[in-house]
């Protein structure tokens, strides 16, 4: 028998959502319930998998199909503290739209147990049935403000771009499953070796697959479209929790199945990490809109991100995975920031907008201050630290090109960065927004912020934390 | 463990602004807010006279060392001080009470969110200028980014914005590289501790490629020619106070930098480079003191001799002898007073007339006689008058230059001609002359503080002027240990 125990965090999850649906059917007006139910479920799975599965070192199910370690347990918990505080910072703004419907907890519940099933799965197909859970959930909540043009745009640009993606990847798994005769992870990475040139085509196709999940140039055209378009908590929503799933799955298919394989990989890597942080720098100087420029810097980070993974050590991986959470807090926080600008009922969200923001909202806009020179790496915000971290690990393999590359990107970044912060400082101020926010969007930014100023009194920590991983 | 006296230094400017984040700014009233920032400095000012009585003068070892760790098994946060580092915390805790004292009438608007810029500014100069281990430094010297942008881009002139950008990106630019020489260096070697470092040196094949790096970043800071381009522009822009902190302070980091990392760390590259670094003082030299002499601009002309007489710095500092050393250290503090007091001189006239131009002045001598003679005093120091601190400095470069290299020596000297005649140029068009711009018959002179701020600095630039030996004194034991430790490596390659 098969301890279940370890899986419990899931089966709750799957079990949860099937009796908020049927809650939604037969009740009348449960919206409020439903979203209040839904942070319960996280809540508790979060606490389920924390307790459980930090002790363990290594376990798998299923003949080896789902594999529980530390660096799964570890993406699971910041999957759902993502999870989390977007839900709980959704509400104000989805009442504005009158989109406060059951369906939108129910759709992220599901697409995070999608992205669960994923960062556990050691198999080909466990980890197909995930991504396309979490992917068919995505593209609705794309979509969900059916009423405006450019959500349904961005939900079916997202479809149809993502549809293709994943067929990439089926096509690259099949082939993996033809050379190695096997869909497990484990037996995989025993049976190929680098002898076989087609097999090189498996790899590729797998690896555009992921690249496309994760934004990393030049799999990118969709990100700035559908960031735009979608809902802005959704937009919060993809900007974090599925890039920190899809980089673990990058991570595992990296280092456990293809670990023979570093020699045909390591060059993709690289050229997809040197592309997305120059590419994400540049393209982000001539924006306009918030959410578009965010986009792109996403795309920057995730470059940095896979710097740490091109580095093929443990530290590189432990190095991306200090990154992507460092990431998550500081795209919260800047989101946090962005739901605040909002004045009778409607949101703002060019830059422009944010014009003179230091006169009226001084607060606000020295959180924003903050978050931005700390996006931007500048020391000792927690920025700063993520980038040290990626760039140590990557000059310990003496990868000079890289880390050169990387950091004079930075410089280029920091313009765009630096522009938003003199349009909030040094220019000329508007009319003010609203001042009553929801507590729980308060709360996020506040604590997101001071985690982000007050990261270098205790790095050691989160390193700490991150160290208990090592895949290789 | 002893009380923790050098972070609380670096510390207390920040809790300083803590303080004045939570006063709320009245119209109209901010005492309240000047006064905490005031108190706040001139303890920090206190604080660190203290620690040059405490210091031990006798020896070169590092001082009110602290080490504790940091990020566990990587980075200790080290701080401590020699004979070097305690004269720019001095220079550091003397020049902020001034500058705060000094925006009176100068800043107008969100004084506290001012304040606070400066006190954390503080905190990042004197945490440079005491780190002893290479990421703890880096991580000073870049986080100044952030208030300076601040300062310049808020409270700047008219060409503000493109200012700040410059001056960020131009220094961000030069730094990154040196991240990447920081982190290179604890692979080959396995720590980053300045004092370990020292002692276990750095093989000779990396030194070239890592020197560079940090080259690339302090060259930016000093600046050299050609990459001073983003000085006068940042001088020119910023406030009277935010001028003053980064012609004092700010330039210094570098020197201070070439002193303890270039020198220090990487001996034999340092050699390698001396003429790279000679050819470019020299341009420097002659260059910016020629441009000096064309500009229009008051803030501007001072801004081409801050780049001029950090010139001088860097050529003093690559003589490597004891004298080239030593000059180029007081050169840096007499430079901190001078350039400060100039700046403020330039700040006293702009507050009463809105101008920078030298046109607009013109006779002055005949209706501000307290002013006029405070400036000679500061033009006569800049361009190196003895009795003066600004010749102390130049003539031990110059001396230093003579024993090294002959020819650089004599063009250098050309230099401190050129510097004397667009000083002197400058003080006769503002000072002398008709009185021909009406405005200028109303004039106020000095007012009090402003009278206390520029004789507070005329002070000391005249006593180590006449008597230079507490600097000499303080830095000479770490001076020569520097040279020697610099030799014995020499000589065992």
């Amino acid at each position: 028998m098969e301890n279940l125990n370890l899986i419990l965090p899931e089966i709750f999850i799957s079990l949860s959502i099937m009796f908020l649906l049927i809650l939604g059917v037969f009740k009348n007006d449960s919206s409020k319930i439903t979203f209040n139910l839904s942070l319960f479920v996280i809540l508790i799975t979060t606490i389920v998998t924390f307790n459980e599965t930090f002790s363990v070192t290594r376990e798998t199910l299923f003949n080896e199909s789902v594999v529980i370690d530390s660096m799964s347990s570890l993406m699971k918990i910041i999957t759902l503290i993502g999870g989390f505080l977007v839900l709980v910072i959704s509400s104000t703004y989805l009442k504005t739209f009158k989109i406060y419907n059951i369906e939108y907890p129910v759709l992220i519940l599901s697409s995070i147990l999608g992205m669960m099933v994923m960062i556990s799965s050691n198999d080909l197909i466990v980890f197909y049935m995930g991504l396309e859970l979490q992917s068919l959930a995505l593209y609705v909540l794309a979509t969900y403000n059916r009423d405006q043009l450019k959500s349904s745009e961005a939900g079916l640009k997202y479809f149809v771009l993502s549809a293709l993606s994943s067929g990439l990847l089926l096509y690259g798994c099949s082939l993996i499953y033809g050379f190695s005769g096997s869909t497990n992870f484990d037996i995989i990475s025993n049976q190929l070796n680098s002898e076989e040139y087609i097999l090189t085509f498996g790899i590729v196709f797998i690896l555009v697959g992921l690249a496309f999940k994760i934004s990393a140039v030049p799999f990118h055209m969709w990100a700035p479209d559908v960031y735009e378009g979608s809902p802005t908590t959704v937009t919060l929503f993809f900007t974090i929790v599925p890039k920190v799933a899809a980089l673990t799955v990058f991570i595992r298919f990296l280092y456990v199945p293809f670990l023979n394989l570093i020699d045909q990989w390591q060059m993709i890597i690289v050229f997809l990490s040197i592309a997305s942080m120059v590419f994400g720098a540049v393209a982000a100087i001539g924006q306009t809109n918030i959410k578009r420029l965010i986009a792109y810097s996403s795309i920057g980070h995730i470059g940095y991100t896979l710097a740490g993974l091109a580095t093929a050590s443990n530290e590189g991986i432990q190095s991306s995975i200090i990154y992507i959470s460092i990431y998550v807090v500081m795209n919260l926080a800047l989101f946090s920031c962005l739901l605040m600008l909002r004045r009778k009922d409607q949101y703002y969200e060019d830059i422009d907008d944010l014009s003179g923001l230091s006169k009226n909202h001084p607060l606000l806009s020295l959180c924003m201050l903050l978050i931005l020179f700390s996006l931007a790496g500048i020391p000792p915000l927690a920025g700063f630290f993520a980038k040290f971290y990626v760039f140590k690990a990557v000059l310990e393999q003496s990868m000079y090109f890289l880390a050169i590359v990387g950091l004079l990107s930075t410089v280029i970044a920091a313009f765009y960065y630096l522009r938003i912060i003199k349009i909030m400082y040094f220019d000329k101020e508007k009319d003010k927004y609203d001042k009553d926010h929801s507590l729980w969007l308060k709360f996020s930014l506040t604590v997101s912020t001071i985690l982000i100023l007050l990261y270098f009194i205790f790095p050691s920590r989160l390193v700490e934390v991150v160290s208990r991983i090592n895949i290789i | 463990m002893n009380f923790p006296i050098l972070s609380s230094l670096i510390l207390l400017p920040t809790v300083g602004a803590l303080f004045l984040f939570f006063i709320k700014e009245k119209e109209g009233n901010n005492t309240t807010i000047k006064y905490v920032a005031l108190f706040t400095t001139v303890v920090n000012f206190l604080i660190s006279i203290y620690l040059w009585i405490a210091f031990d003068q006798s020896t070169s070892n590092f001082q009110f060392i602290e080490d504790r760790t940091w990020i566990e098994g990587f980075i200790n946060y080290k701080v401590g001080l020699d004979g070097i580092s305690i004269l720019f915390i001095i220079l550091t805790t003397f020049i902020t009470p001034l500058c705060i004292i000094s925006v009176n009438n100068s800043v107008k608007n969100r004084l506290r969110d001012f304040l606070i810029a400066i006190l954390i500014m503080e905190s990042f100069m004197i945490g440079v200028f005491s780190a002893l281990d290479l990421v703890v430094f880096y991580l000073f010297f870049e986080a100044g980014l952030i208030p300076m942008f601040l300062i310049i881009g808020i409270w700047g002139g008219a060409r503000r914005v493109y200012s700040a950008f410059k001056f960020f990106l131009y220094t961000l630019l030069g730094s990154v590289l040196m991240l990447v020489a920081i982190i290179s260096i604890y692979w080959i070697t396995g720590t980053t501790d300045v004092v370990q470092l020292y002692e276990i040196g750095i093989d000779v094949k990396y030194q070239n490629l890592l020197w560079l790096a940090f080259f690339s970043s302090f060259a930016v800071k000093t600046p050299m020619w050609p990459v001073h381009t983003w000085l006068p522009d940042a001088h020119v822009e910023a406030p009277t106070a935010g001028s003053v902190l980064l012609a004092a302070i700010l330039l210094k980091m570098a020197g201070y930098g070439f002193i303890r990392f270039s020198l220090g760390l990487f001996p034999v590259a340092s050699e390698v480079f001396t003429p790279l670094i000679y050819t470019l003082s020299i341009i420097a030299i002659i260059f910016t003191s020629l441009i000096a002499l064309m500009q229009e601009d008051m803030k501007k002309l001072i801004a081409y001799s801050s780049v001029a007489h950090m010139g001088f710095v860097t050529l003093g500092i690559f003589t490597l002898q004891q004298q080239g050393i030593e000059g180029s250290i007081i050169q840096m503090i007499s430079h901190g007073l001078v350039s400060a007091a100039l700046f403020l001189t330039v700040g006293v006239v702009y507050d009463r007339m809105h101008s920078r131009l030298i046109s607009t002045y013109g006779g002055l001598v005949s209706v501000i006689p307290k002013y006029s003679i405070l400036f000679m005093l500061f033009a006569l120091a800049s361009l190196g008058l003895p009795g003066t601190s600004g010749f102390i400095g130049e003539f031990l470069i110059l001396m230093g230059a003579f024993k090294d290299n002959f020819l650089v020596a004599v063009i250098a000297s050309i230099g401190v001609i050129l510097g004397a005649a667009y000083m002197l140029w400058l003080y006769k068009r503002v000072v002398f002359g008709k009185l021909l711009n009406e405005d200028l018959k109303k004039i106020l002179d000095l007012n009090r503080s402003e009278y206390f701020i520029l004789s507070c600095l005329a002070a000391p630039i005249l006593f180590f002027g006449f008597y230079p030996d507490p600097l000499i004194n303080t830095i000479e034991v770490s001076v020569t240990d520097l040279i020697n430790m610099h030799n014995t490596n020499i000589a065992s390659k």
